[in-house]
């Protein structure tokens, strides 16, 4: 992997934001997530690496606990932000969703307009004082999504309307329009072509700043370039998790290697 | 030959083509399917549809056209001063038909010859007589025009069978012959069949088109004759409903346009709100167990049939309505009233907004649910905001089905609401709706050329438009949202 360029990188001051301990996942009798341990740092951006079916979106999913949505799924283990456990009985899924937004896999407007589609969240959570201070959060999250340009003069045509590429970035949008602590990415780039791509890594970048980012990625490239943290999963366990860096050029673990160098996929 | 045995040869030569077609087509290609254009089937396919599809239609075609043929023919025989005051010619027309099916019975039963049934005349028989002892009664001495008639009827019926027969069969071994003979293995069988089930496709849909115009035009043609009795804005803006059978009635459509639309207005006030809720509850929040077996369960009360609603209105809800509400509040003292019918009609409409609601609920995809709860969104923050929008053109549509039901029905009405027309506000009234009375005016003695009768065909014809409209409107709200939420 000569071709990547690894910059450098200050993760060592970083507190921990989210620390999972011993967590499995069970659908049904599947068991997806084995015994994974991963603390991930604040304000930094983390990449899930690793071959289709290994578990990574399954495992950001139990993040925001977007699981409890699924009859079959089980989760057990301990996962908290912030030190406070987020499977405690205590703890609102609902509130712990605004505080931890997500970007699916798969991009999914709601049947609304462009500009309810970005003001559905704020409008939940009572963040805009006024018509004007909405319309403010919905420019600055469409152009944090790198599509105001194009949406700009039909913001009341439906969000479906859009192209795949533009409707994934028009759900990028409707995540930070809620201003979330964490933001988790299933695949935000699958859809976008290498231009709209670097507009949304520019945009996780610039997140970073304030937030903590996990995004799972298939592009080892883009791993590279976005991410001072990766974690590679395999059949379900946690393989190997360190600096981007040290991963991508230094792995411990074969099989972390044998899927970098393309040989397992 | 009869029209059963036509058929049966006609299906049995299809069978044969079928056979045959898919041998030759493989024999052409030497035994090697590669070699057809189409697959064997197609070639088998294709033979047997040319046989019978033309033989059908023509079939179709002359037992449509052939009996008026011969009507007509025969009517000629009928001499115009037989058509007097009290018949007409066809009533006539029925009298002679009668008589030669009755010449068929005795030929049958071997009382008479096939000649002596076509010689017969009433000058040296007595062919009531004659027929009677055969077990066919007649109401009177057969004329001696009317049994020439028969006879004539007879021969020209048989006539006509023979021919058709033959054209039949004829058509069905040309069409086997000609697609036989097309067929070897560059012959585009796969193609020819395409536009074959195209045909038999467009031939059904236009079956129900053409049979729904023809309801359309009866009824318009018979609300014509009632406009020509009765004055359109008495029937249209008329406030008194008193029909009288010795004339001179009030024919006024207000009070029974004010019940049904009172009734149904009650009806979906009760239905929409708890279908609807109940499809939110069993798609969004039930358990898998329960919803399946709840489901169901809702769906029965859309099988029990309306007369049994109607049972239940009468005998049960009526009276307690009236015993609890209606006389303690001094609104009423009838059994039967708008609310009776409105409550038990809404009862019998929640399993039709409830079951189509529920899934065009499910349809909405799970990952909208997803996105809305993934921004912090309760359960039913996302159904109220997400869900339901997006299930809306297919919600109204449901709606709507249920407010065409409420109606057009008629059960419920009479054993719920009374069959009195009346224009009034309070709903501890007896009232009644538009169907009730077609029915009246239609049952008993009924002469079909007075207004009396003749007003259930512009009533019926009243409704269509109503439910007509509903639909339309529905159509529209629906495409209106379609281009929003889609
Ligand atoms: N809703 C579900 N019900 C049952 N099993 C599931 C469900 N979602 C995922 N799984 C199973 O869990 C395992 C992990 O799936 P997951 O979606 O997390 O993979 P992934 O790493 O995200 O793959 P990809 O890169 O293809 O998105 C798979 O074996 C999958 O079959
Ligand atoms: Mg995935």
């Amino acid at each position: 992997m000569d071709d990547l360029r690894i910059v450098e990188r200050d993760v060592d001051a970083k507190e921990t934001k989210i620390s999972a301990k011993n967590v499995q996942v069970y659908y049904g009798d599947n068991h997806a997530i084995k015994d994974v341990n991963v603390e991930i740092a604040d304000k930094t951006v983390t990449a899930f690496i690793g071959p289709s079916g290994c578990g990574k979106s399954t495992f950001l999913r139990c993040i925001n606990r977007m699981n409890d949505t699924i009859d079959v799924c089980r989760v057990e283990g301990d996962i908290a932000i912030d030190g406070e456990d987020i499977y405690d009985r205590k703890v609102d899924p609902v509130q712990l969703r605004a505080k931890v937004g997500m970007v699916f896999q798969k991009p999914n407007p709601f049947p609304k307009s462009i500009y309810d589609n970005i003001a559905y969240g704020p409008r939940i959570h009572g963040l805009a004082k006024n018509k004007a201070d909405l319309d403010n959060i919905v420019e600055q999250s469409l152009r944090r999504g790198a599509i105001w340009d194009e949406v700009k003069d039909r913001l009341h045509e439906p969000g479906t309307g859009l192209s795949g590429g533009q409707q994934q970035r028009l759900c990028i949008a409707r995540a930070v329009a809620t201003e979330p602590e964490v933001l988790l990415m299933d695949e935000p780039c699958s859809a976008l072509d290498p231009i709209a791509t670097a507009q949304v890594e520019e945009l996780i970048d610039e997140l970073r700043q304030n937030y903590s980012v996990v995004i799972v990625t298939h592009s080892m490239q883009q791993a590279a370039r976005v991410s001072q943290k990766t974690a590679f999963f395999h059949l379900g366990y946690l393989v190997e998790y360190g600096e981007t860096g040290t991963i991508f050029t230094n792995p411990e673990d074969p099989r972390t290697e044998s899927y970098i160098t393309g040989r397992i996929g | 030959m009869s029209v059963f045995f036509l058929l049966i040869i006609v299906l049995g030569f299809g069978a044969l083509g079928f056979v045959l077609g898919r041998s030759r087509a493989l024999a052409s290609a030497d035994g090697n399917i590669r070699n057809l254009h189409s697959l064997p089937n197609y070639y088998g396919f294709n033979v047997a549809l040319s046989t019978i599809i033309p033989a059908l239609g023509l079939l179709a075609i002359l037992s449509l056209v052939l009996p008026i043929l011969i009507d007509n023919r025969v009517s000629t025989f009928i001499p115009a001063d037989s058509i007097s005051e009290d018949t007409t010619r066809s009533l006539v027309m029925s009298d002679v038909r009668r008589v030669a099916d009755g010449l068929d019975t005795a030929v049958a039963a071997g009382a008479m010859t096939e000649d002596e049934a076509q010689t017969v005349s009433t000058e040296t028989t007595d062919v009531r007589e004659r027929l009677g002892a055969v077990g066919v009664a007649l109401g009177s001495n057969v004329e001696p025009f009317v049994l020439r008639a028969a006879q004539s009827y007879r021969a020209q019926a048989a006539a006509a069978q023979l021919w058709t027969t033959f054209l039949i069969i004829g058509v069905a071994i040309g069409g086997f012959a000609i697609s036989f003979l097309r067929t070897n293995r560059e012959f585009r069988a796969r193609n020819v069949v395409e536009n074959g089930v195209l045909v038999l496709l467009m031939a059904a849909a236009s079956i129900a088109i053409l049979t729904t115009l023809g309801i359309v035009f009866s009824m318009v043609f018979e609300t014509r004759n009632f406009f020509q009795d009765y004055h359109w804005t008495d029937f249209f803006f008329g406030t008194t409903w008193s029909p009288n059978f010795r004339g001179d009635s009030d024919l006024g459509i207000i009070p029974l346009l004010w019940g049904t639309l009172y009734i149904s207005f009650i009806a979906l006030l009760v239905a929409v709100p708890i279908g609807l809720f109940a499809a939110i509850y069993l798609s969004e929040y039930a358990t898998h167990k329960f919803r399946s077996f709840a489901k169901p369960a809702i769906e029965i009360l859309a099988g029990i049939p309306t007369i049994v609603y109607g049972l239940f209105a009468l005998i049960t809800v009526g009276p307690f309505l009236r015993d609890y509400f209606a006389q303690p509040s001094g609104l009423g003292e009838s059994a039967s009233s708008v609310m009776t019918a409105g409550l038990v009609m809404g009862i019998m409409l929640i399993p039709f907004v409830s079951s189509l609601s529920d899934d065009i609920i499910n349809a909405v995809p799970q990952s909208m649910r997803d996105g809305s709860l993934g921004i912090g969104a309760t359960h039913s923050e996302t159904i109220r905001q997400v869900v339901l929008p997006a299930a809306l053109p297919g919600i109204v549509g449901a709606v709507l089905l249920a407010a065409s039901r409420a109606i057009g029905e008629t059960m419920i009405v009479v054993l719920g609401a009374g069959a009195a027309a009346r224009l009034d506000l309070n709903p501890f009234e007896a009232m009644t709706t538009v169907t009730v009375k077609i029915v009246s005016q239609l049952t008993g003695d009924t002469d079909f050329a007075s207004p009396e009768t003749l007003v259930a065909f512009a009533l019926g014809l009243t409704l269509f438009v109503i439910t007509l409209g509903l639909n339309v409107f529905a159509l529209y709200i629906v495409r209106k949202y379609r281009e929003q939420y889609e």
